[in-house]
């Protein structure tokens, strides 16, 4: 290897990646085709670095790919057993805090959360579930708001910030009390500008926001993850699209 | 060389798990070449016996669903949790946003309907507990056989396996939570 | 019952009263957690009503005023007593801290139960995280103020005092009296600085010197992590933005850690003069300092200091005739948050919102304080850094060791003689610390408090020093007597309750740890849920966010490792326990349905 092209690429699992200034190690990956599974994550929107399913061992560092930048020469670890594992143990902590009943969900089959877990052959929750009891808000005329299912990734909060520019949710709370609000003088989704049209009512990976009197639309068999994996690049801006224009 | 013997039963459930089971078909006949059922709707069988498997449906909701889980673990050398109630409470776990006396008094006082309101308190019947548990809150669970219900094609997969003597994996297309 | 027309000029009376409260705290001090605060203590409560007024009038989202009343534990939406207390529940200021639970001893006394209000609106009760009075025996908070040295028989005169709702004012003043305890002093606690002798010290060596002589020290920062101090000053000055910023972090939250209180109490002098010097060396006009909700009581004391400051020309505009040396400090409460020590959920908390450590880098000399370059130290590094400037760097370097020059001021308590706080050279000898405060039969110590490290008594010989025991300051003593395994179950409930929320390994292992180490604590724990709570510790550690979560797990790891007997000891050896208590579940059925055969039970 030169050293010219040393100065610009990072080495993901042996494979040598190339980036580009101001890149994060989640861009390069993405932009290189590989995949590094992500919930918080979306190219776009600013990187948040919470949900912690992009860990990647770099450098022998732990470290969150969606926010750390690309430093030529970097090592990566990312689709190994073990970091697999710690995935899995995450995403079954995301299980237990809220109350996934996958079977009664609209979402279920376009879910990233679920379908995250079936990449990484999630079988059960593992630990004991918190049983937590979480507002719904069904106040809107079409849109519909279940924290039950929320996994406080703040895309929704983000999206509405930085997309849609407004500043419909926030997150209130702290530890595992946090949540889900609604910037509104009631605190309810009818009063807040939120409109069907806007990014932040689609982006929502699980089924704690969604547009209403369009559940079930799709059978089973034909659903976003009865078709993909999670882990295909670009697959997120496919289910947006499909979700905000679902005629077409 | 003698059968597998398999135990099953549905706790808080809906038997549809059973249900699923039985889409087997005609493969049941060659699975049954293999095993023997024990304590199951399928036999009628009251009272487990010593099996090599015995496979749950459903959450543990009252006393008896506890005790009758652990007459499985006491009795099962493998123990399978089956589908979506067994493995996180399921569809009945729902109920655990609600104070057990909302439920009761939903269901026996103040819903449409209800003649001679009082919630029953017969001994016959058993206790509910405050909420719904997933079966691995009670007793240790060996395997998860996740779904709602899960395919028959996953149980001959699974049932498989162990009859080979191997440690018993689904592929991803076969795993499914709904 | 009141009449319609009463409750409505009732309404109408609270609405005055909520916009007047909020406009005099505004012009007060514009800064959110301080319109909040003042709110929280005249109407005992923020309601919806108080929230959309604070909103309007700070001209801020709602969901932002409302995500920090929820955030902060000092806030409340459902109304407090109008004396509210609050026990520590530290190890060593707690309510346990005696050996006897105070706190239920009041809520019998005063028909009460933790962390409720009672009917009458007179008093409320709960608990609270360390609120660093851990050299004076168990503690509390009654609005604010703190009461230490407490016992049973104060606890029934407390109780008495609040019936007969005497005002705090008259109650025993000796109550109130926190002693400084200097036990050993060194370098930075021998001699106090005479206001304005460092300032003069760095104005005749100009910033680059001064900024020189910092690094040269070996400096470096005295909250723990050991930063370089100079070295971060010099990023700052470096860094380009429309302005700097100086920040001091007094938010001295880790359990066991109570130096930043005497320093902040006896030593305010040297620390402003600190920050100035850092202001200068880095070209910053304005300083915050972020105080700990819990030290509020010491608001009036530090605020006499600064306003004398600046009358001695020491603040201000053109400090010591320095034409365009401009710098000021102003003084920001929190309102109980142990996260807001970070430095970037400090920074956060600055700008009033929720306290949540920030994605790094960017690091906050480049992006701090409204995203200009901002430095952020320890109380006790800016004091020293005071020092240094007036006497040499070399002074400095001559006392402690290599990598870890100077000294280190340290909190000792729990189970020895003589509390307090002891200032060593660094590269003393636990032993010789625990020596000097008379711990006669230590069988462990906590160094560093609970994001620290554990040791036992083989590694008393271990050196305090960046390179061996780093510390914040906190040491907390463990005899012979102790229940280690409860001393780690409380610290597991304090990171659990300390979580901020941000990221999923740290926001659900906090809680996953303490439900855990309660089970086995309370005798349900097997082999399994043993090795389950190591597997998820390395998780939590390795995995999460921040440092709160980076270190969240070390008592368990450390106890698992240096102390594996004390787990081992309580846990049943069969092949699997209940996740909870089976015959607690049916006590609700068993009540709704009046049963209590034997089938109403599950063994």
């Amino acid at each position: 290897m030169s050293a010219d092209t040393k100065q610009n690429t990072i080495t993901i699992d042996g494979q040598e990646i190339p980036f580009l200034a101001g890149q994060t190690i989640m861009d390069a990956a993405l932009a290189a085709g590989v995949y590094i599974p992500h919930l918080c994550h979306r190219q776009g929107l600013t990187p948040h670095g919470s949900c912690k399913l992009c860990v990647v061992d770099a450098d022998n560092r732990s470290v969150s790919a969606c926010t750390m930048p690309a430093v030529a020469g970097q090592r990566i670890s990312n689709n190994t057993p073990a970091l697999n594992e710690v995935r899995k143990t995450i995403t079954q902590m995301l299980f237990i805090e809220g109350n996934h009943i996958c079977p009664s969900c609209e979402k279920c089959g376009d879910c990233t959360l679920q379908a995250m877990a079936y990449h990484l052959g999630m079988l059960d929750g593992h630990f004991p579930q918190f049983f937590q009891r979480r507002k719904v808000d069904a106040s809107h005329p079409t849109i519909m708001l279940d924290r039950d299912r929320c996994i406080l990734c703040e895309l929704c909060v983000r999206a509405s910030r930085e997309v849609d520019g407004k500043n419909v949710f926030a997150i209130a709370g702290r530890g595992i009390n946090a949540h889900l609000i609604v910037n509104s003088a009631s605190g309810k989704l009818v009063d807040s500008d939120l409109e069907t049209s806007d990014m932040a009512a689609h982006i929502c990976p699980v089924g704690a926001i969604l547009i209403k009197e369009h559940g079930y639309e799709v059978p089973i068999g034909q659903r976003t993850f009865d078709l993909h994996q999670v882990s295909e690049i670009g697959l997120e801006k496919t289910i947006l699209t499909k979700a905000r224009q679902p005629d077409e | 060389m003698s059968k597998i013997r398999i135990a099953t039963t549905s706790l808080a459930g809906c038997f549809g798990c059973h249900m699923s089971f039985l889409d087997m078909d005609e493969r049941l006949v060659a699975l049954l070449e293999h095993v023997e059922f024990n304590r199951s709707p399928f036999t009628d069988i009251k009272h487990c016996g010593p099996c090599d498997i015995g496979l749950i449906e459903g959450g543990v909701c009252n006393a008896d669903n506890v005790h009758v889980l652990r007459e499985f673990r006491d009795n099962c050398k493998i123990l399978i949790a089956v589908g979506a109630c067994a493995i996180n409470g399921g569809v009945p776990a729902m109920r655990n946003h609600f104070s057990l006396r909302e439920c009761l008094e939903e269901a026996y006082v103040n819903g449409v309907g209800v003649e001679n309101p009082q919630i029953p308190n017969d001994v016959e019947l058993p206790l509910l507990l405050d909420k719904v548990h997933p079966i691995h809150d009670v007793v240790r669970v060996d395997y998860y056989l996740p779904g709602c219900p899960p395919s028959a094609d996953e149980f001959l997969k699974i049932l498989g396996d162990l009859l080979a003597g191997k440690e018993p994996s689904l592929p991803n297309n076969l795993l499914h939570y709904d | 019952m009141k009449n319609v027309s009463d409750a409505d000029s009732n309404t109408a009376g609270t609405t005055g009263l909520i916009h007047s409260i909020i406009a005099k705290a505004y012009t007060e001090s514009p800064h959110l957690l301080h319109v909040l605060y003042t709110l929280q203590q005249q109407c005992l409560h923020i309601s919806e009503e108080a929230v959309h007024k604070v909103a309007a009038h700070l001209d801020l989202p709602h969901s932002q005023v409302d995500s920090v009343v929820e955030f902060y534990s000092f806030f409340h939406k459902i109304p407090r007593g109008r004396y509210d207390i609050l026990f520590s529940n530290c190890t060593s200021c707690g309510y346990m801290a005696g050996g006897v639970d105070l706190m239920a001893i009041l809520g019998q006394r005063l028909g009460i139960v933790a962390s409720n209000t009672r009917n009458d609106g007179l008093v409320s009760m709960g608990q609270t995280s360390c609120i660093g009075m851990c050299d004076h025996g168990a503690a509390l908070l009654v609005n604010g103020m703190p009461i230490v040295n407490l016992d049973a028989a104060m606890i029934a005169r407390i109780a008495a005092l609040v019936e007969a709702e005497i005002p705090l004012e008259d109650w025993p003043s000796g109550w109130f009296q926190v002693d400084d305890n200097i036990r050993v002093s060194g370098l930075l606690l021998k001699d106090r600085l005479s206001a304005g002798t460092g300032l003069r010290a760095m104005l005749a060596l100009g910033a680059a010197d001064t900024l020189s002589k910092i690094i040269q020290s070996g400096l470096r920062g005295r909250g723990g992590a050991g930063f370089s101090t100079g070295m971060k000053w010099q990023f700052c000055r470096e860094a380009q933005g429309a302005a700097h910023y100086v920040v001091c972090n007094a938010d001295e939250g880790e359990p066991g850690t109570f130096k930043d209180r005497v320093l902040l109490h006896s030593h305010a002098d040297s620390l402003f003069e600190g920050m100035t010097v850092c202001a200068f060396a880095v070209g910053a006009k304005q300083g915050y300092l972020y105080l700990r909700g819990e030290y509020r009581y010491l608001l009036p004391h530090l605020q006499s200091v600064l306003a004398r400051r600046r009358k001695l020309g020491l603040l201000g505009v053109d400090i010591l005739g320095q034409p365009g040396f401009s710098f000021d400090i102003d003084i920001v409460v929190g309102a109980g948050a142990y996260i807001c020590g970070e430095e970037s959920a400090l920074i956060e908390s600055l700008e009033g919102k929720r306290g949540i450590p920030r994605v790094r880098p960017p690091f906050p000399v480049t992006h701090g304080y409204r995203g200009q370059p901002t430095v952020v130290n320890n109380v006790e590094t800016f004091i020293a850094a005071a020092h240094i400037v007036l006497r040499g760097s070399a002074w400095f370097r001559a006392v402690g060791t290599g990598k870890s020059a100077g000294s280190k001021i340290l909190s000792i308590s729990g189970d020895c003689a003589a509390p307090g706080i002891y200032e060593y050279p660094f590269g003393v000898t636990i032993r010789q610390v625990l020596h000097d405060c008379m711990a006669k039969d230590a069988q462990a110590v906590q160094v560093g408090g609970p994001s620290g490290t554990l040791i036992g008594s083989t590694e008393f010989d271990r050196r305090l020093s960046f390179d061996d025991l780093s510390t914040g300051g906190s040491l907390m003593v463990f005899s012979q007597a102790r229940d280690l395994l409860a001393v780690i179950v409380n610290f597991a409930h304090f990171f659990a309750h300390e979580s901020c929320g941000f990221c999923t390994p740290c926001r659900a292992g906090t809680t996953l740890l303490k439900n855990g180490l309660d089970k086995i604590a309370g005798g349900h724990g097997t082999r399994y849920d043993l090795d389950e709570m190591q597997r998820l510790a390395t998780l939590v550690k390795c995995r999460s966010h921040c440092g709160l979560g980076q270190t969240a797990a070390n008592p368990i790891l450390d106890g698992l490792q240096r102390f594996p007997q004390v787990f081992g000891q309580r846990l049943v050896h069969r092949d699997f326990e209940p996740h909870f208590d089976l015959d607690a579940a049916l006590e609700e059925a068993r009540q709704i349905s009046h049963r209590d055969d034997a089938a109403a039970h599950i063994e």
